[in-house]
């Protein structure tokens, strides 16, 4: 009886040991392979993530991400739709013409009258100029032609602005983000700002930073954009979320990459 | 980020346990049970809590392991966005257990900790829709097993 205890007694301090010992990915600010990673006190998820998964994100070749960015690079010479034009026709070479571009993004279209996301303003590019019909969301050539646009501002800093125009969808956004929802009746706000570096079970939390989207995810075993992951944040607290392209998700990741802005484009980052 | 329960709660507690006991005496007015009434600081239902079944839902569909480190050495990776609650039932009384667990907004209108007794929060997503988390007796059975981490 009293070895029975003793042993159970054993294997519960064990175990709680096991408990609190939760070994966290190595993070040193002054690490000089971190700096590409953070600007002031913000971190990249990157930074946050195991050294496997950041190996794997550094390596083209082992970066599952690059398929998308392979695919996207044959569609913007493709000619499709009405017009007979592709990317290409419009924009020259990519390398030069959309070097920035994914730092800015979501961003006030003059042309639309609202706030879009790159994959919104690519789908505009399409109806509106090529005259083919829009990529549907989340579907492999709506992730490959961004990853590859997105891609080509690899390292730049993000910079979204968020005045003139802008300011009204920037006040939606921060009141999303600060909203509690769901079942579990908490907001963004809680996880990526107050509770960052704090566990959930398994889960590290991280400020939340879209720097790398469209990014490969091995939760997902495929690649998706910022939309994807802030509606699965909503089913991970047992709220409903926003529609597919509604304004409120467009406002929130208007947001969040506000918050990332001074960290470098990750595109196609990996994440566990 | 931990926020020790204020006077003027305290003190509304006191009533309330006093309330409580008040109307004890006179069995025909049963506790107000309503969500808005302080009162919910008294037991939920009539049936005494079930230690057991507490246990396992904190350890179960109460998910709060997600955030707390508690005494339940079978599961591993409990979560640490909470203060671990070994030792909790000699730090907080029952009413304020239940208080904690029921809406704990009501004490810190910041924390991140579900309100694991409230009903038609914001957008909840349809599945969920017109429930709490725990049920009444749910809420009963996790007090009390609460007060048993002395
Ligand atoms: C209950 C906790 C929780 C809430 C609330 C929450 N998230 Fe998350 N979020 C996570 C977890 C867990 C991850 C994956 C791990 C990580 O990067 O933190 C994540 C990841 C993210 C990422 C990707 C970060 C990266 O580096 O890949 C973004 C962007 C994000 N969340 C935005 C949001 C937005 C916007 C909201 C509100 C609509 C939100 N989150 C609400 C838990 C939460
Ligand atoms: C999303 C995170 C989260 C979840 C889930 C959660 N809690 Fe908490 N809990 C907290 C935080 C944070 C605090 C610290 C005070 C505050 O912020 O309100 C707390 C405080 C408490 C306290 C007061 C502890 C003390 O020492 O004063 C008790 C008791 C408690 N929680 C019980 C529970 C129980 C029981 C459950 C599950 C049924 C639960 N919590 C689920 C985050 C959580």
């Amino acid at each position: 009886m009293r070895k029975t205890l003793m042993a159970a007694t054993l294997a519960a301090v064990a175990a709680g040991l096991a408990v609190q010992a939760q070994a966290d990915p190595p993070f040193d600010p002054k690490d000089p392979k971190m700096a590409p990673f953070i600007a002031g006190a913000k971190r990249s998820g990157y930074t946050f993530a195991e050294p496997e998964t950041r190996a794997m994100q550094d390596d083209d070749f082992t970066n599952p991400g690059f398929l998308w960015v392979e695919d996207g690079k044959k569609m913007w010479s493709k000619a499709e739709g009405k017009a007979g034009k592709a990317c290409q026709d419009c924009h020259g070479d990519a390398e030069k013409s959309m070097k920035g571009v994914g730092t800015v993004y979501p961003r006030f279209d003059p042309h639309a009258g609202m706030l879009l996301t790159l994959e919104q303003k690519i789908n505009q590019c399409r109806t509106e100029r090529m005259g083919a019909a829009e990529f549907k969301f989340d579907s492999k050539p709506y992730n490959a032609i961004a990853t590859y646009v997105k891609h080509q501002s690899f390292g730049m800093p993000i910079a979204v602005q968020t005045d003139g125009p802008v300011a009204p969808y920037f006040d939606m956004g921060r009141r999303l983000y600060y909203e509690r929802r769901g079942m579990s009746d908490i907001a963004c706000k809680h996880c990526h700002e107050d509770l960052a570096g704090m566990h959930m079970r398994t889960e590290l939390l991280s400020q939340g930073m879209p720097n790398g989207f469209p990014q490969y995810r091995l939760k997902w075993q495929t690649l998706g954009s910022a939309q994807k992951r802030i509606r699965g944040c909503f089913d991970e607290v047992r709220a409903e979320p926003y529609p597919v392209d509604s304004l409120e998700n467009t406002v929130l990741e208007l947001y969040a990459t506000w918050r990332a802005n001074g960290l470098r484009v990750e595109s196609p980052a990996v994440r566990k | 980020m931990f926020k020790p329960i204020s006077w003027g709660i305290a003190s509304a507690a006191l009533a309330v346990i006093l309330a409580v006991h008040a109307q004890a005496a006179s069995p025909k007015k049963p506790p107000e049970r309503g969500y808005f009434d302080v009162s919910r600081m008294a037991p939920l239902t009539d049936q005494p809590g079930d230690p057991v079944n507490g246990r396992v839902i904190a350890a179960g569909k109460g998910l709060c392991l997600s955030c707390h480190v508690m005494p339940i050495p079978e599961q591993a990776d409990h979560g640490d966005v909470g203060p671990e609650l070994a030792g909790v039932g000699s730090r907080l009384q029952p009413p304020e257990l239940r208080l904690r667990i029921a809406d704990p907004k009501v004490l810190n209108p910041d924390t991140p900790m579900p309100s694991f007794y409230k009903k038609d929060l914001n957008r909840v997503a349809k599945k969920w829709q017109g429930q709490s988390i725990l049920t009444a007796q749910e809420v009963e059975d996790v007090v009390a097993y609460l007060g048993t981490l002395k």
